[in-house]
């Protein structure tokens, strides 16, 4: 059967997310942005919404069950309230996700207890490479078996919470494939930047290199042990995210820039009336109903493990990033020269916006 | 019923067999009718009419469901315009014109559907399970209204020595006209669904559809249109002068009402048709897609799915681009006639997917004749056609603007009024 309706768990959660993205996190984050500091209690509020921990069984600490179709219902409404605090609420993900979905069974008991366990704390994963064609499949850091331990070189880039992560999640080419190491902080070669990534957006969001010169990893730490994993479906639940965090904050400019038309008049009536602001909306809007369905639909497809459930993140995450731009850029455009001042969140909507064209690897359900 | 993607098995099993049906009766004879208008396809009519009876099914006009006489298939969710949107996707990827040429009420059917009552139903609608195939259409467009169809001129008095509503006006682009009106030999008698006014003075409020049947006196099928594509599906001009029709062939209240009911009844159709529309156009778009792909692995170009954008070629992304338009645009389909099935309100579902399939349709059918060049261009294939025949997807039942129109105003909760 075709259907629509989130679950009553499901619309249970996505309300208390609501409620965190518009009064907590939407308010900060225009502040956030500025100063380049997320406040440590309002990550803390975020975390204490369990969306990590309701993915993971009882038996490793959490207290539920995965779903990707959940997981983007939920950070679609994070997002909603702002990006760069939803990718710091969720980073932990990015190291615990990977190892529940791949990993060992001891890798799913060392680990999982420990990131889920009490407070957020900084667990990270790093994808992202500095390269203009960057492409999570044929990755530049390498990792090569030298007896009992793989050892990794490159450089890593857009490093969530990279300084002061307990443990890093390293994305590596071993023949030919993408793979995934748990890299410890103590690991001989491994370098954080001094630094913090400047980029376009998400100043809020530390994000740092992470340099691999000769960094020993132990066979057991590779995920999934030695016969390694499936990356493709570590990639497709990242795509699926980046392209709900996607939605999320296009529907946000949306919104808002609707609102903004309702009330600004110009000859004589709100801007809203004019067909050329009212067509603008009505396709904003199409778009964004258009993606949020592909990306459910990819979602169900990795749930119930269809086979091209991978392409079809492929294409929701591909499609996000041109309905991300068009209705972001649209959203300054409403609003016209006031979307342009900083006062205003939809430049910062837009930064955010252009952003989903690299983001993959910055968030997973 | 959580979210899901699965497509029920009634509908697989349509795709199936409809894909077959297209493949055999269809294709085979697109380019014959795309080039000899106005020619009926008698052979297609009448297998599809004993195929629709022999799969147990009648036509494409939504059952009539309200006996309740199936106690076990009222407790399954319903599907059924789920079902006529995957139907009419597999028929347009087989031809879109000659989808208009399926036997059944079509549009005329929907809006005594939606708009007239229980006995009206049974009465009018029982006919497209009789033996022969049976047309219905809807005539609203006239010369001078087209969207904006509040401006109909044609007029209805009742005539109340007879009892009988007396039309006069005249009518163009209805679909089907010829087939729903004119009393063919190998064709049961079908009617047409003319919109009216029986109260000028009071605008919308005084907007009726009436049910008139083939070969009603005074009415005339004066002209049929030369199209740029869907040239099998005949569009007529129509006439009525003095034409009777019996009192109870009203739609909705013979009085008037100080609001809108009885239009806004009208426009409620719409939220039924336009996602089955927009159907047909993802349809023709798929069929075109396809198409592309076919000639690109023969000629040895591989589509590489999981590249980065700045790794593909330009014909790669166009083609991601279009299969994630595609996609995203059935989506909308089936959530707008899901919820039409779930009688959940989807008058901004209904004009949004119709919004973008218009715009998938003709984007789709125009970049893959682009992309194959010489050969798009060529009428020795059907792509040239399927950018012809999808162009229409974008302008009837509500072009792309007065769909973007109503969106806003669904979003905006704005009226006609405050939105114009």
């Amino acid at each position: 059967m075709y259907s629509f309706d989130p679950t009553e768990e499901q619309q249970m959660l996505m309300d208390a997310v609501k409620k965190y993205a518009e009064n907590d996190l939407r308010p900060a984050a225009h502040e956030a942005e500025e100063t380049t500091e997320l406040p440590k209690k309002l990550i803390g509020k975020g975390w204490e919404l369990g969306l990590l921990q309701a993915s993971i069984p009882e038996s490793y600490g959490g207290f539920g069950e995965r779903s990707a179709v959940t997981g983007a219902l939920a950070i679609e409404e994070m997002a909603f309230g702002d990006l760069a605090g939803t990718l710091a609420v969720m980073t932990p993900s990015l190291f615990a996700t990977p190892i529940l979905l791949a990993g060992s069974d001891e890798q799913k008991k060392e680990y999982l207890p420990r990131v889920v366990a009490g407070e957020w704390s900084p667990f990270t994963a790093a994808l992202i490479e500095y390269a203009f064609d960057f492409d999570p499949n044929d990755l530049k850091t390498t990792a090569t078996l030298q007896g009992e331990n793989y050892v990794l070189d490159g450089e890593k880039a857009y490093v969530p919470f990279a300084r002061g992560a307990e443990s890093i999640l390293v994305y590596a080419k071993l023949d030919g494939q993408s793979q995934a190491f748990i890299v410890g902080k103590e690991a001989e070669g491994l370098s954080v930047g001094e630094e913090r990534e400047k980029l376009m957006s998400l100043n809020a969001l530390p994000m740092y290199r992470v340099k691999l010169e000769n960094v020993k990893v132990p066979v057991a730490n590779r995920l999934g042990g030695a016969a390694g994993h499936d990356f493709d479906i570590l990639l497709a639940s990242m795509r699926i995210a980046n392209a709900a965090t996607a939605v999320g904050v296009a529907n946000a400019a949306f919104e808002y820039s609707m609102n903004y038309a309702k009330e600004r008049e110009a000859f004589g009536v709100k801007i809203a009336q004019k067909q050329a602001i009212a067509f603008m909306l009505a396709e904003m809007r199409t778009e964004i109903e258009a993606i949020r369905l592909l990306t459910w639909e990819a979602a169900w497809k990795l749930d119930t493990g269809r086979e091209d459930a991978a392409n079809e993140a492929y294409l929701a995450s591909t499609g996000a990033a041109d309905m991300a731009m068009m209705v972001t850029d649209r959203a300054v455009q409403i609003l016209g020269g006031h979307g342009y001042i900083r006062e205003h969140p939809v430049e910062m909507w837009m930064r955010n916006g252009r952003g989903v064209a690299m983001f993959t690897g910055l968030a997973i359900v | 019923m959580p979210i899901e993607f699965e497509a029920p098995k009634p509908i697989t099993n349509a795709q199936f067999v409809l894909k077959t049906v297209a493949e055999e009766m269809m294709r085979p004879k697109s380019r014959y009718f795309d080039e000899h208008e106005h020619e009926i396809p008698w052979d297609y009519i009448e297998f599809m009419h004993n195929a629709m009876k022999a799969m147990g099914g009648s036509s494409l006009a939504p059952k009539e469901n309200g006996n309740g006489k199936d106690a076990d298939k009222e407790k399954r969710p319903p599907i059924g315009y789920q079902l006529i949107a995957a139907q009419l996707e597999a028929l347009s990827w087989g031809d879109v014109g000659m989808y208009h040429c399926l036997p059944g009420g079509g549009l005329g059917a929907a809006a005594v559907h939606s708009a007239g009552t229980a006995d009206q139903r049974v009465k009018f609608l029982s006919r497209f399970n009789g033996d022969k195939p049976t047309f219905a259409a809807m005539c609203i467009t006239e010369a001078g209204a087209g969207s904006d169809n509040s401006a109909i001129r044609t007029r209805a008095v009742l005539d109340e020595k007879t009892n009988e509503w007396v039309i006069n006006g005249e009518k163009i682009f209805v679909t089907g006209g010829d087939k729903s009106f004119t009393e063919y030999e190998k064709l049961g008698r079908g009617f047409i669904v003319v919109w009216a006014s029986i109260d000028p003075s009071a605008g919308r409020a005084g907007m009726r559809g009436f049910v008139v049947e083939g070969g009603t006196k005074g009415v005339k099928v004066v002209k049929l249109e030369h199209k740029m594509g869907i040239r099998c599906s005949d569009t007529a001009a129509i006439s009525l002068v003095d034409a009777r029709v019996p009192f109870e062939n009203i739609l909705g209240s013979p009085t008037v009402e100080k609001n809108n009911a009885g239009f806004k009844k009208a426009m409620a159709t719409f939220d039924a048709t336009r996602p089955l529309v927009a159907a047909t156009g993802v349809g023709v778009a798929r069929a075109a897609l396809e198409f592309l792909k076919e000639k690109l692995a023969e000629s040895g170009v591989k589509i590489r799915y999981g590249l980065p954008r700045q790794k593909l070629t330009s014909i790669e992304r166009d083609v991601i681009d279009m299969e994630i338009m595609l996609k995203s645009s059935w989506l909308m389909v089936i959530k707008a006639t899901w919820m039409a099935d779930n009688k959940k309100p989807n008058a901004l579902e209904a004009s949004m997917s119709k919004v973008k399939a218009g715009d998938v349709a003709t984007k789709i059918t125009q970049k893959v004749v682009e992309i194959l060049g010489p050969l798009g261009y060529s009428r020795e294939f059907l792509a040239e056609k399927w950018m012809r025949d999808a162009k229409i997807t974008d302008i009837y039942e509500g072009t792309g603007q007065i769909n973007r129109l109503v969106v806003a105003r669904q979003i905006l909760g704005y009226s006609g009024a405050e939105l114009r």
